[in-house]
């Protein structure tokens, strides 16, 4: 741990507190390159705040977030994506009044300044590329439907669409099965095996199954401290574990 | 599937061309010289409802101040007016002559260093435009960088709205005061109170009109038009695919106020004085108001919903004064729950379906009864 720069993600002692509540405590811990890593806790655990910090959305109170040996925390959300971070809300947040392809067409990585997306042209590279993500998110035939027609489980595929669109080196994950039915739970995983490849990928998940099958590694995380870290295996024999999450 | 980008679609030509004959011909033609004045000064408030569309409707960004660049935009242009109309000789029987009459009955004895750049015409021009944008830039800057969105926003604008009105009432010698700039007579030399004047500013209102209007249609057919309606529903969204929202939320604020500007120009070119009452919260309330009406994703619904709701006051308050006020409330309150998205939302729903189905039947080759036959069955081939 002496060399931060091994990790694509280190989190060292990182701390926010909400008027005086802490919900996130001291937290440590370091993402490898092509690793995913799950989090999970009970409700209230800070696992959502955890994103929020790496992204951007909320300030760290102290501790620091290093990506690629770059510091986040003093990072603005837009200059954290460009780095390479991209993010998957709990609810899907999709562009309901815009069509699939144009919800794609957005989060293209080209013609991000004022000036970009007023030159901005949808030549054959986007279109290209838009439909290659379509394809791998099941969408493909819905690309000039209005994204607000689409199923619970199709927003969140389009959300994820989204993400791979920018190609980002961390994606983060919330949730991403939660209130999908059970065929769309297998497809979602097909995909995430699909997209994991060479990239790191931070999850939040509470579906152990789901859990089981993707983690490379396990953190748990309880009242914003870190309870246990390691492999599923290990966790789940963790008797700490056990006892605040697992056991219920 | 078409995945160029359409600058117009077919209807959307249709629709142009049906603006651009009834504003450059039937009115001109219909109309005397004095009602087609009065609807080129409707047709001012067009830009800035225009700006609204953009701004509001697809940006999500409610702005309650809008008369403010309007107002800044049509004191740029009677400032340059007024000068001109302030000859020493004209105005030698004041104390002070060679400076506007107001400031002489404020005992002003020499013009103010604001007022000096506007003997130039390239400069008032540019000042239509710049002084707006700046403006609208400074509060976009101050208020988006700092997240400030929503009904705080539009209070604040509001707020400047107030300020700006108080201003230039309070500093009556600079500004005129509450009378605001009067008794505007040439344009380089050219009497623009004539009649023919009054055609040919109306004429030019119109062409730019429809210049703003193509200019508004591009912004929303280009991809910066998906960000702002994207903006609009998913801020965070947005923000986490890498782009900075305030920057596109400064950029279509500035641009609603340079059309704002452009507005204001034209209005005093065409009603021949500016005056602190076309930029207070009232008036910019209406200009939600027109906006609204229209239907505020609408280009085309901002042009009609100006000139309805101007149109509809001045024939009203000719015959009630009193009650044009209730009316206008009234309205409002009828839009936003009878029909929010306006009038072009009422011709979406109801005329368009017709008229396509209209056209239809026109246009199909078909013996007359195959069209009255239910569809799928016309469709056939007989044998």
């Amino acid at each position: 741990m002496s060399n931060n720069t091994d990790f694509l993600l280190s989190i060292e002692n990182l701390t926010v507190s909400f008027d005086g509540f802490k919900a996130v405590n001291e937290v440590s811990a370091y993402i490898d390159k092509n690793e995913i890593r799950v989090i999970i806790g009970p409700n209230g655990a800070g696992k959502t705040t955890v994103l929020d910090l790496i992204c951007g959305k909320t300030k760290a109170t102290s501790g620091s977030i290093k990506f690629k040996g770059r510091e986040l925390t003093n990072m603005k959300e837009h200059e954290i994506v460009l780095a390479g971070v991209g993010r998957k809300f709990q609810n899907p947040s999709i562009y309901e009044d815009l069509t699939v392809f144009e919800n794609l067409e957005i989060s293209f990585p080209r013609g991000r300044t004022v000036v970009g997306a007023i030159a901005f042209r949808r030549d054959a590279e986007v279109i290209d590329r838009i439909k290659e993500i379509a394809e791998m998110i099941f969408l493909e035939d819905h690309l000039d439907l209005k994204a607000a027609y689409l199923s619970h489980g199709q927003k969140q595929w389009l959300e994820i669409g989204m993400l791979l669109i920018q190609d980002p080196e961390l994606l983060m994950l919330d949730e991403p099965v939660a209130g999908m039915s059970v065929s769309e739970r297998k497809k979602t995983a097909e995909l995430l095996h699909r997209i994991i490849k060479d990239r790191s990928v931070l999850v939040i998940e509470h579906d152990m199954k789901f859990v089981e099958d993707i983690a490379h590694r396990v953190t748990v995380l309880h009242q914003g401290k870190v309870l246990s870290e390691g492999s599923m295996e290990r966790v789940k024999n963790d008797p700490k574990v056990v006892e605040v999450y697992l056991g219920h | 599937m078409n995945r160029g980008f359409t600058f117009m679609n077919r209807n959307e030509l249709v629709y142009l061309a049906i603006l651009a004959a009834f504003i450059l011909v039937v009115l001109p033609l219909g109309l005397d010289i004095f009602r087609l004045n009065l609807f080129g000064k409707y047709l001012t408030y067009a830009f800035v409802a225009m700006g609204l569309v953009l701004c509001w409707g697809m940006g999500g960004i409610l702005s309650l101040g809008q008369g403010v660049f309007f107002g800044l935009g049509g004191y740029c242009m009677a400032m340059f007016l007024k000068l001109e109309a302030s000859t020493p000789e004209a105005t030698k029987i004041q104390s002070t002559p060679g400076i506007p009459d107001f400031m002489d009955w404020n005992q002003l004895t020499a013009l103010p260093w604001f007022w000096e750049p506007f003997h130039s015409l390239p400069f008032t021009l540019l000042a239509i435009i710049g002084v707006p944008v700046i403006l609208a830039f400074i509060i976009g800057v101050a208020m988006f960088k700092r997240r400030v969105g929503g009904v705080y926003f539009a209070i604040i604008t509001q707020a400047i709205a107030a300020i700006l009105t108080i201003l230039i009432i309070g500093r009556q010698g600079y500004t005129g005061g509450v009378n605001g700039i009067t008794d505007l007579r040439t344009l380089l030399g050219w009497d623009i109170r004539t009649d023919e004047a009054k055609y040919i500013l109306y004429f030019v209102n119109a062409f730019l009109l429809i210049g703003a209007l193509l200019l508004a249609q591009f912004i929303r057919r280009c991809k910066l038009g998906g960000l702002l309606v994207a903006m609009r529903d998913q801020e965070d969204r947005v923000r986490f695919s890498g782009y900075d929202v305030a920057n596109l939320k400064i950029f279509v604020f500035c641009l609603a106020a340079a059309l704002s500007g452009i507005g204001g120009a034209m209005f005093t070119l065409q009603v021949g004085f500016m005056s602190p009452s076309f930029v207070g919260i009232v008036p910019s309330i209406e200009m939600v108001i027109f906006c609204a009406v229209g239907g505020r994703l609408s280009l085309f619904g901002a042009v009609y919903g100006s000139l309805l709701v101007n149109w509809a006051k001045t024939s009203f308050s000719e015959v009630f004064p009193e009650l044009w006020l209730f009316a206008m409330g009234g309205l409002f309150i009828a839009v936003v729950l009878a029909f929010p998205a306006g009038l072009a939302g009422l011709y979406k729903t109801h005329l368009e379906p017709r008229i396509t189905a209209l056209l239809a039947r026109r246009g199909s080759t078909s013996p007359p009864d195959t069209a009255s036959m239910p569809a799928g069955t016309a469709t056939k081939p007989a044998e």
